[in-house]
């Protein structure tokens, strides 16, 4: 029940795009399409659930509280250490996945949203089984945000939109609704 | 303080060593000899090689299944740039598979067109623009000369023409001389 309130509670009311504001490159970069929103969408919920769980064994086992301040530099490492790997091994099991994912993959590691679940876990003193949680709700927060977006975005392309408010700047003002939208969920679920 | 660079260090070698160990591990194998030869071939995808298009050509050459000299739109010039990338000796262009030609493109005589989109469906690379029963039309600057769509027009209302150079088109010659060998 816990783990079920944990992911319903990252992916609606602590929204990481929407709510807490992090991830925001690939969410205006790669939202113009639906699929490539969704295969970002994925790639990053991959990533992120193994990220989380790596973090966490790193933060517990080998920083402890005396290296602490090596967090931020040390989760760095590890994720993009499994992008890297994660692509290659997607690519020799999978090349349909491979396609579908393609250049999404090592764009993750500059999504600082992947690093700031990490992050967050070791603050809220989650255990191994609550980051995976953490980090699998965070990433799919992101994709319904992601996907919602696009779909809007994709709508937009065909709208009377007047000319100064035209390409990035409706963009930027649909984000704003959405993530004005998100907050209504606040307070629903509260996580400890 | 030790501490935190051994600690980095170690990080920093296992990551390496799993990326290092992994990047053979799982190595893909493509076949870059094939990508080469498809890269000389002049993908006009015309299948007078023999092949559905550049692509099973070039992957037939690299599998010793194909000889080189069947390429009439790449020339002299293709074969020989085959020749020497794999290795073997020049041959002239095999005749069965047509006569090299100047670079053309294939030109509808809209007055004739029945708009049968019989030629629609032959061209290989999406080169003609049309509907049924509406006036069909070549894309040029898409158009390979492949010649494809002269034979399915029930109206032969297809010709080719070639290419005039001018401004636009011109292009430096390869040099033609050659270096004689030392005696």
């Amino acid at each position: 029940m816990e783990y079920i309130l944990i992911l319903l509670g990252t992916v609606f009311v602590n929204n990481i795009v929407l709510a807490k504001i992090l991830g925001l490159c690939p969410f205006m970069g790669v939202s113009k399409k639906l699929e490539t929103a969704i295969s970002m969408g994925l790639a990053t919920t991959f990533v992120l659930t193994l990220g989380s769980g790596a973090s966490y064994l790193i933060s517990e086992y080998l920083l402890g509280p005396e290296l602490f301040y090596l967090r931020t530099l040390s989760f760095i490492v590890v994720i993009a250490g499994i992008v890297q790997f994660t692509e290659m091994v997607v690519q020799k099991t999978s090349p349909v996945l491979y396609q579908v994912l393609g250049i999404y993959l090592p764009l993750i590691t500059t999504n600082c949203a992947v690093l700031g679940i990490p992050l967050l876990n070791v603050q809220a003193r989650h255990n191994f089984v609550e980051s995976l949680f953490f980090g699998m709700g965070g990433a799919m927060g992101f994709t319904l945000a992601m996907v919602l977006f696009a779909g809007i975005r994709e709508k937009l392309e065909g709208a009377d939109i007047p000319k100064p408010f035209q390409g990035v700047s409706i963009a930027m003002v649909t984000a704003g609704l959405m993530s004005l939208a998100f907050m209504g969920f606040a307070g629903l679920i509260n996580l400890k | 303080m030790l501490e935190a660079i051994l600690v980095m260090v170690g990080i920093g070698i296992v990551v390496g060593a799993v990326l290092g160990y992994s990047a053979i591990r799982f190595k893909v194998e493509g076949d870059p000899l094939v990508d080469k030869i498809d890269a000389i071939l002049p993908q006009t995808q015309c299948g007078q090689c023999g092949f559905p298009g550049c692509k099973p050509y070039a992957t037939a050459i690299a599998k010793g299944e194909a000889d080189i000299n069947q390429c009439p739109p790449g020339g002299e010039d293709g074969v020989r740039k085959l020749a020497e990338l794999l290795g073997v000796e020049f041959k002239p262009l095999n005749a069965e598979h047509g006569e090299p030609k100047p670079k053309s493109v294939a030109v509808i005589d809209e007055n004739l067109c029945i708009g049968c989109t019989l030629c629609l469906q032959a061209c290989p690379v999406d080169a003609i623009l049309g509907a049924a029963k509406q006036m069909h039309t070549i894309i040029a600057s898409e158009c390979t000369g492949c010649e494809l769509c002269l034979s399915p027009c029930p109206v032969d209302c297809i010709h080719m023409a070639p290419i005039e150079e001018d401004l636009t088109s011109w292009k430096w010659k390869y040099p033609v001389t050659r270096l004689r060998p030392a005696a």
